[in-house]
This record gives C-alpha cells, structure tokens and sequence, in this order.
C-alpha cells in the first residue's frame, strides 16, 4: 500500500499575544523624528492603548507557530465542495507584491496609473470572453457581494422599467448567500426544489414565475455538479413574464471553453476569481467576485468604471449605475493576481475544465463503491454522497470528514447542499495529480472500514490535531470573543 | 502546463475507470444546444519570464513612493510596512486555506483572528470585534443595517465629513431599503455641527478623525443622540487611536471603519480591511464572522466560529447579513502589524504622524497659506492653496510631486482647498521640497 500522508509531529504550543512580551520591548523600526515635537491638547489626548509588547523574533515565532496548526492547499490535498480549492500559483504573487501595484494610492490622478486601470480593463475584456457576457465590473469584493451588486442591478432594472416585483425564485440547492442577498433588496425568495434527476424543472418554474418575481437566482452547475440543462427553456419563460435571470457562477470552473453563460439566456453572472481563477482564499478572504452583465444591463454596472479613450479613466457619470459597492477600485491587488493565471494558462484555460471535471468523475466512479452516491448522474466538477451506508454503524459524514484530517487530507464540504441529507461534497479540482487522488480514496476506503469494525475510532477523529473536537455549543452559548 | 499534472498515461486510465473513451464524453450531460459554438479568443501562454516582464511594465506605470513625493491620504495611508510582516503573511498555510469551518486544522487563522478582534477591541475601547469585513465603507454601511433593524427606525444622521466615497457605499446599500438620510453640516472649525439633531432616528453616524484630518468631540456627539439611537463612529485612519482618546470611552454604541492602515498596503485601493465593533448588547446583531474561545474534549484551550445562527449559511434569508467571508488575511496583516507595534510603539508612531502633519501644516502658514479649518487634526488637515493653484498642481505632477488631493471633486464649495497626509513615510526633506514648490 502507498504511504498515506498523515502522521504525527512536533507541534509547538504557543500562547496568545498579551500572554507573552514584556513592557518595553519592540518588534518595529520607528523612524527619527526628524521634525520637532508637536504635542496634542491634553484634553483630547487618551491612555496608550493596551497592546502586547513583543521582540521582532517572538512575533516571527508566534505567527510562524500559528501557522503551523493550519492546513492549505500548499499542504495537501483540499477536496472542499464548491470551493474550488486549487493551487494558488507563486507567480501571481510576485506579481501582486510589486511596487508599482503594492504601493500605488488608489486617488492617484488617471495619467499616473495607466498600468492599474489597464489592468483592470483588460481582464474585464478577458472575462466577457470567457462567460460570453457583455461587460464586467471588477468592483464587488467577494462573491456575496457580486451577488449583491446583481440584486441591487435587477432591483434597479425593475424601478426603471416602472414595476416593483417583491419576489424572486431560488433553488433549493442554492448557496444560503443567494436568499440573502436577494432579501437585502426587499426580495421574498420563493423556493423551487430540484427534481429527482437533481435539477431544475422548466414546469416548476413556471408555476412559479409571475410578474410579481423579479427573477430567478440561479447555480449553473448547480451545487450537486450537474449541469442545468433546462436553463435556456427557464431562461424563456423569466424573460417573457418580464423577469431577468441571475446566474451564480461559483462553479464555473466546470465551464471553461465549453459552455458561455451569456449564450444560453443568463442576464446577469457573478464569479469568483478567488475559485475558477486561482487567487488564495486566505483563510476566509479576500476574494473578488466580479459581476458580468449582457448589454442591455451594462447602464445599472457598479461606478466607478474604466473608460478606454485614447488613455485609461475612472468614470462615474452614469446616472443608471446601482453606485459604488466599495470605497476604492474593488479588490486590486486579487485582480493582479487573477489577470496573471489568465495569461498564464492563456488558450490552454479550457484544459482547466476537462482536467477538473476528469478528476472529479474518476472520484465519483472509485468512491460509490463505498459511499452511497446522491444522485447517479454524470458529474461535472464535483460530486456529492451522503452517510446513508454508514448510517448502520452509527458513523456520521463529520465522522468520516474529521477522520481524513488524521491520514493528511482536508475534509471535503459535509452536511451541502441541503438537499441531500448527511452530504459529503467533493470537488478534486484539476490541480491534483492521479496519485494524490488515489491516496485520498484509499484514505476513504480504510476509513469505510473503520467505520464497520471501529466506529468509536471515527466518533472521537481526529486523533492527530493539535486539538481535538472542540466544544461549539458553550462557545455558542457563552460567547467569549475577545481576551 | 506546469498547473496540471495529468499526463496522457494518467487520462487513459482514469476515462478506463469511468468508462467512457474520452474526456469530451464526461460533457455528455450538457446538451449541445448550450455548448459554446466558439472557442475562446484569448492569447496564447505566456512563459512565467514573459509574463514577469509584462507585469513589470505595467507596475512602472504607476507612481508610487519611489519616485514620486505623495501627500495624499483621504482614506488610504502609507505607512513603513516591516519586513517581517510581509514575510510572515506569505507563510502559505494562512495564504492558502479556507474559511476555517474545520477547526482542528484551522486553528491557525481562528487564533490570530481571535488575537485581530481582541486587539481591535482594545484600540478602540469596544466589548466586541467581528472577523473583518471587506473595508471600512462596507462595515459602516453594515453597521447602519444593524441601527435600522435595531431600532425599527428608518432615519439616519450623518455628518457630511464621513469620508465622501464611504457614504456613496451608503447610499448604494440603502437604495433597496426604505429610508432618510440626513447630512450633519460642517462647522467653521472643520467638525461636525450637533446643535441641530433631529429626534427618531436609527443612528447618528459621525467619523473621527474626520474626512478633514480633524478631531471631533465625540462625547458632545453622543450626547446628542436621541433616545434609542445608535452612536456609530467610524474612522479611517485607526493609528490616531494610539494618541486620542478611542470612540468606545466616549459613549460610541458601534465602531466602523478602515484599517489599511494597520500595516496593510494600499493596492491601488484593495483588499482593505473592514473593521466593526460593538457593545456586548448589539453582539447577537452584528453581521458577519466571529471567533470565539472553547475547549477540545481533553479540555485543551481552543476557538472556533461561533454564533454561526446569524449567518446566511443557516438563517439563509433571515441572516443578519448576506456576507460568507471576511478579509481574513488583511485582519491577519493588521495583527502581526499591531504585535510588532506594541502599545508604547503604536503611540509613539501615532505622535511621529501628528508631528510630520503639524509641521508641514506650520511651514505653511508661515508661507502664508490658509488653513480653514481651526479644529486639531492628525495626520492630514486642509489648506487654501488659492485659486489659481490649479495649473500649479499640474506642474507639481510632471516634477512628481503630489501636493494633496483637490477637495473640489467631493465639496463643490471648496475649489480650492486641498487635503494634505504627511506621515511616518515622508521626511523632512519632502516636506520642506514640498513647501518650497507651493509657496514658488
């Protein structure tokens, strides 16, 4: 058998900051003050703030320490469904850390950052290409916040076109960002289930569409990796009840090269660069989650936008816009980072898809043979399984997902999309090797038989972790959030 | 390609496994009707050597400290940014994980963001911090979400010297929902007017330092607040904190704002870093993530994110807010650069910012340039440069120098003042340079 890459180390204890350090001791290099003294009145004047005194090395060690007790997909393989937990290239982050992006004040006069805006430009011209949408604002800094800027768009078309629809239909496999979002604009989401194939009925629909639903919000693939394929027909009838149809490209990393959502009826789409286009997660952000309209919605697009005229500008007489989503120019510096694995792969970006999609299907094909398959469907990106065969032995989907920290895999996404109960959610993406795959299955195999011959094994996983399960309840009950 | 590391041998035996003879069959569930009939039009790859050279060309496009002297603050500070901490934020095991919702293999990212909201809380004199939102115009705009909802009052005061672009970020999250802002005029000092409040309202919002550098008398603002009203102080430049007094100590009910300044670069404007804390009755209502400390079942100290029940993930609609992320490793950046601080180090860079402001602001006035506004100020201020300035500044550009940002763009009645930021990062030497070219 392979050697699986989970074992046991050193892992060094290290206590929070005010526990350590001492008065009087520094970690930074204050500049002179080469300028005299210039007091402030006392009476505004507060108490030097309580922060933690530290050598340069005791920060290093602190942080270094920290940063060993967290798992990345610099250190293994991270299969987290509808995240699209890829390799974050090296070289995107030499380009993001240059001076000239790094340092540069985002109210510089236009001439003076011709290469930012068009920088900005040109992978909004690249994005139109890849989704076959019209134009793109890079503006909204996460996905939530694309989908934000794609309510407050169709909640913008609706007052224009004089109507003021107060509903809007939603999947039931849908993201829990998407009624949220939809409900910050006054929206009433109206749940439409999937049908046993695992995807949405055009009849379903439209029983529901009426003109008082703005629209529906859409997944495509849908969080079960498969493909709506009834999109363009749903498409038809939104669009003839006077609504607009609003796609979540999450998963578009199963669409690269093969199929252009602007082509097949979607209004509006947002994506996140920080999945399809490789910028780090960092640990819960930042992302970016650009939004693509077709023309006729390009007007309601976030300000400021970057106008091409002889030079590059910024842009903000456009009085249908929804207005400025954040303070500056979106999320830059994940921008760079996006534009560059775009030039990188350049033509060859559709091998992204067929590689990840090729992943995910042998996956699925290898591990049905133990786990109980959701839907038996031809997958894209993902797919989803449940604890159904486990349940006999009393072993739970976080039981298995906690017992693949222990043989050196991040667990995959459990208990999403709602509709399957007990999920377990797989996305490989096309960055994993055939062998890694096959030692993650191995993994799931021994621990399909753990969970026959020693459950209580998998109850108290993971063994290996620096902590063990932690108690979420009385942190729920009895908040301490701050020391 | 060097991302993709299946070779011909591994997709033979993997399409064997499936069953099917080639990759284009696994797209069988698409129906041909929706496939894209043209290949994508992008460039052919570009080596990482091309690409290097490419980016490079882009970033010389760009002024930036090296070359050009930049007195432009409003927002986004430049700050000395320490080596070690650029160097311990590109450790990949916080660059490249997820949302840490596996906390035995996360408890990297939760006790340094657990360490962000605590140190957060401390500067600011708050009971509660979230994990970060995306910048400070989101976390206001969030905050004021919160005073609605709170309150079940729809009027909103705000001072017309919160940062101009943050409010703009306020009118778009306010759009949808059915409410009044009303905007706090300016006194001639340069603060905020709370002579005229008007009752019912959800929240009075005012910024401090303001938009102008100054400093407002936060307890008179909170003072005037009505009955039931929310006090949100929102701030952009978070280092002024190591000098004045913080909003908490004087009656602020919600803090909201900026912290790229915490060592975070400013990126042609992002990522930032929102910063949003609260008294401990507004705990349960604050939107977005929150790490909490527990203990594992050997009884081990541990965090994990907690009062997960406001979050979209489980109240979907109901949710306090639609947000599923933080800007994580900027809270992160701001920790590491807080920890290298220290307390005595925060204010002692937080007096070298007042001094380099106040001399420039001193050299000015000795050249006989107005200052307006009389009211303390930190680290930026504005000045009457006089009305033929314009075509002045111009010429400022092409010898790089940056001579502050024309307020003409945000107030209509101020053609010709100009905010100015002098900090830790300009010497001496720039300034008096500076001061010689306007005054010449």
């Amino acid at each position: 058998m392979t050697k699986l890459p989970g074992t046991q180390g050193l892992i060094l204890e290290e206590p929070l900051l005010w526990e350590k350090g001492d008065k009087g001791r520094i970690g930074f290099s204050l500049p002179e003050n080469d300028v005299g003294h210039f007091p402030l009145d006392s009476d505004l004047c507060g108490e030097t703030p309580d922060l933690p005194d530290l050598s340069e090395l005791e920060v290093i060690r602190h942080y270094t320490r920290l940063s060993q007790w967290n798992f990345g997909v610099d250190s293994g393989m991270y299969p987290l469904g509808s995240c699209t937990m890829k390799y974050n290239p090296k070289t995107n982050e030499r380009q993001a850390s240059l001076k000239g992006f790094q340092a540069a004040h985002p109210l510089l006069p236009d001439p003076l950052c011709q290469g930012g805006l068009r920088l900005i430009h040109e992978l909004e011209r690249l994005l139109t290409e890849i989704t076959g949408m019209d134009a793109v604002s890079l503006q909204p800094a996460a996905g939530a916040h694309g989908e934000l800027a794609g309510m407050l768009i169709m909640h913008a078309y609706h007052r224009k076109k004089g109507t003021k629809p107060t509903k809007i239909i939603i999947p039931d496999t849908a993201h829990g960002t998407n009624p949220a979002s939809a409900a910050l604009c006054g929206f009433k989401p109206v749940t439409v289930s999937s049908n046993t194939e695992g995807i949405l009925d055009t009849n379903d629909v439209a029983a529901l569409m009426d003109e008082d639903t703005a629209g529906i919000m859409i997944t495509n693939p849908n969080t079960l990796g498969l493909f709506e394929k009834n999109l363009p027909d749903i498409a038809k009838i939104v669009h003839d009840r006077g609504g607009l149809v609003y796609c979540d490209g999450a998963n578009l990393n199963a669409l690269l090269g093969v199929v252009k959502l602007g082509e097949i009826g979607v209004d509006i789409l947002h994506l996140n660069l920080h999945k399809t286009f490789s910028t780090p997660h960092g640990g819960g952000g930042p992302g970016s989650g650009p939004i693509a309209v077709l023309k006729h919605l390009e007007p309601f697009l976030p300000i400021p936008r970057v106008v091409n005229n002889e030079s590059y500008s910024l842009q903000e007489n456009f009085p249908d816009s929804i207005g400025r989503l954040l303070t500056f120019n979106g999320h830059f510096g994940i921008l760079v980072r996006a534009y560059s694995y775009i030039l990188s792969l350049g033509s060859e970006l559709p091998r992204v898809t067929e590689y990840a999609v090729l992943n995910a299907n042998y996956l699925k094909e290898r591990l049905r043979k133990i786990l109980h398959l959701a839907y038996d469907q031809p997958c894209l990106h993902e797919c989803v399984f449940s604890d159904k065969e486990q349940h006999a032995f009393g072993v739970s989907s976080l039981d298995m997902a906690k017992r693949l920290i222990d043989y050196g895999f991040h667990p995959p996404t459990v208990y999403f999309p709602l509709v399957v109960p007990g999920a377990i959610m797989i996305e490989p993406t096309e960055t994993e090797s055939k062998e890694d795959l096959d030692l993650f299955i191995t993994a799931f195999e021994i621990i399909a038989r753990e969970a026959k011959t020693n459950p209580q094994l998998l109850h108290e996983a993971p063994h290996n972790t620096k902590v063990r399960r932690l108690d979420e309840t009385t942190a729920a009950r009895k908040p301490c959030l701050c020391g | 390609m060097r991302y993709l590391p299946q070779t011909e041998k591994d997709v033979v035996e993997m399409l064997k496994v499936i069953g099917v003879s080639s990759i284009e069959k696994l797209f069988g569930s698409i129906p041909p009707s929706c496939r894209t009939k043209n290949k994508l039009d992008l460039p052919p790859p570009l080596s990482e050597w091309d690409l290097n050279r490419y980016m490079d060309g882009l970033a010389a496009e760009m002024a930036t400290g090296s070359e050009y002297t930049i007195f432009l603050g409003a927002g986004s500070y430049q700050h000395h940014i320490p080596a070690s901490v650029s160097y311990l934020l590109g450790r990949s095991e916080f660059c490249t994980s997820y949302t840490p919702y596996q906390p035995e293999v996360s408890q990297g990212t939760l006790q340094a963001i657990y360490e962000f909201q605590s140190l957060c809380c401390r500067i600011l004199g708050m009971d509660v911090a979230t994990a970060s939102h995306y910048d400070g115009a989101t976390a206001l705009a969030e905050a004021i979400l919160v005073a609605i909802k709170k309150t079940k009052r729809n009027k909103i005061a705000i001072s017309t010297l919160v940062h101009p672009l943050h409010r703009k970020v306020i009118d778009t999250y306010l759009r949808p929902v059915d409410c009044e802002l009303i905007e706090l005029k300016a006194r001639e000092d340069g603060t905020t007017d709370f002579s005229d409040v008007p009752n019912d309202l959800a929240a009075l919002v005012v910024q401090s330092p303001n938009f102008f550098g100054c400093i407002e008398n936060l307890e008179k603002g909170a003072q005037s607040r009505p009955d039931k009203a929310l006090f949100i102080v929102s701030f952009t430049e978070p280092l002024a904190y190591g000098l004045i007094k913080n909003p908490g100590s004087q009656g602020a009910d919600i803090v909201a704002g900026e912290g790229q300044s915490l060592g975070i670069p400013s990126s042609f404007g992002g990522p930032g870093l929102g910063i949003l804390t609260s008294s401990n009755e507004l705990m349960r209502s604050l939107p977005g993530r929150l790490v909490g400390q527990t203990t594992d079942t050997q009884g081990k100290r541990g965090f994990v994110l907690t009062l997960a029940t406001r979050e979209q993930h489980i109240r979907r609609e109901k949710a306090t807010s639609n947000i599923c992320s933080n800007n994580s490793l900027c809270a992160v950046n701001a920790a590491m650069y807080l920890a290298s601080l220290g307390g005595s180090g925060f204010r002692q860079l937080a007096q070298l910012n007042r001094n380099k402001s106040e001399y420039l602001k001193e050299q000015l006035r000795n050249k006989g340039f107005n200052i307006p506004f009389s009211a303390p100020t930190f680290n930026e201020f504005v000045v009457d440069f006089g009305t033929d300035f314009d075509s002045r500044y111009q010429i400022l550009l092409s010898q790089k120098i940056i001579a502050g940002l024309p307020l003409k763009r945000f107030y209509q009645n101020m053609s010709s003042y100009y905010l100015l930021c002098a900090t830790e990062a300009v010497s001496k030497n720039d300034i008096d340079l500076l001061v010689q070219e306007v005054s010449s």
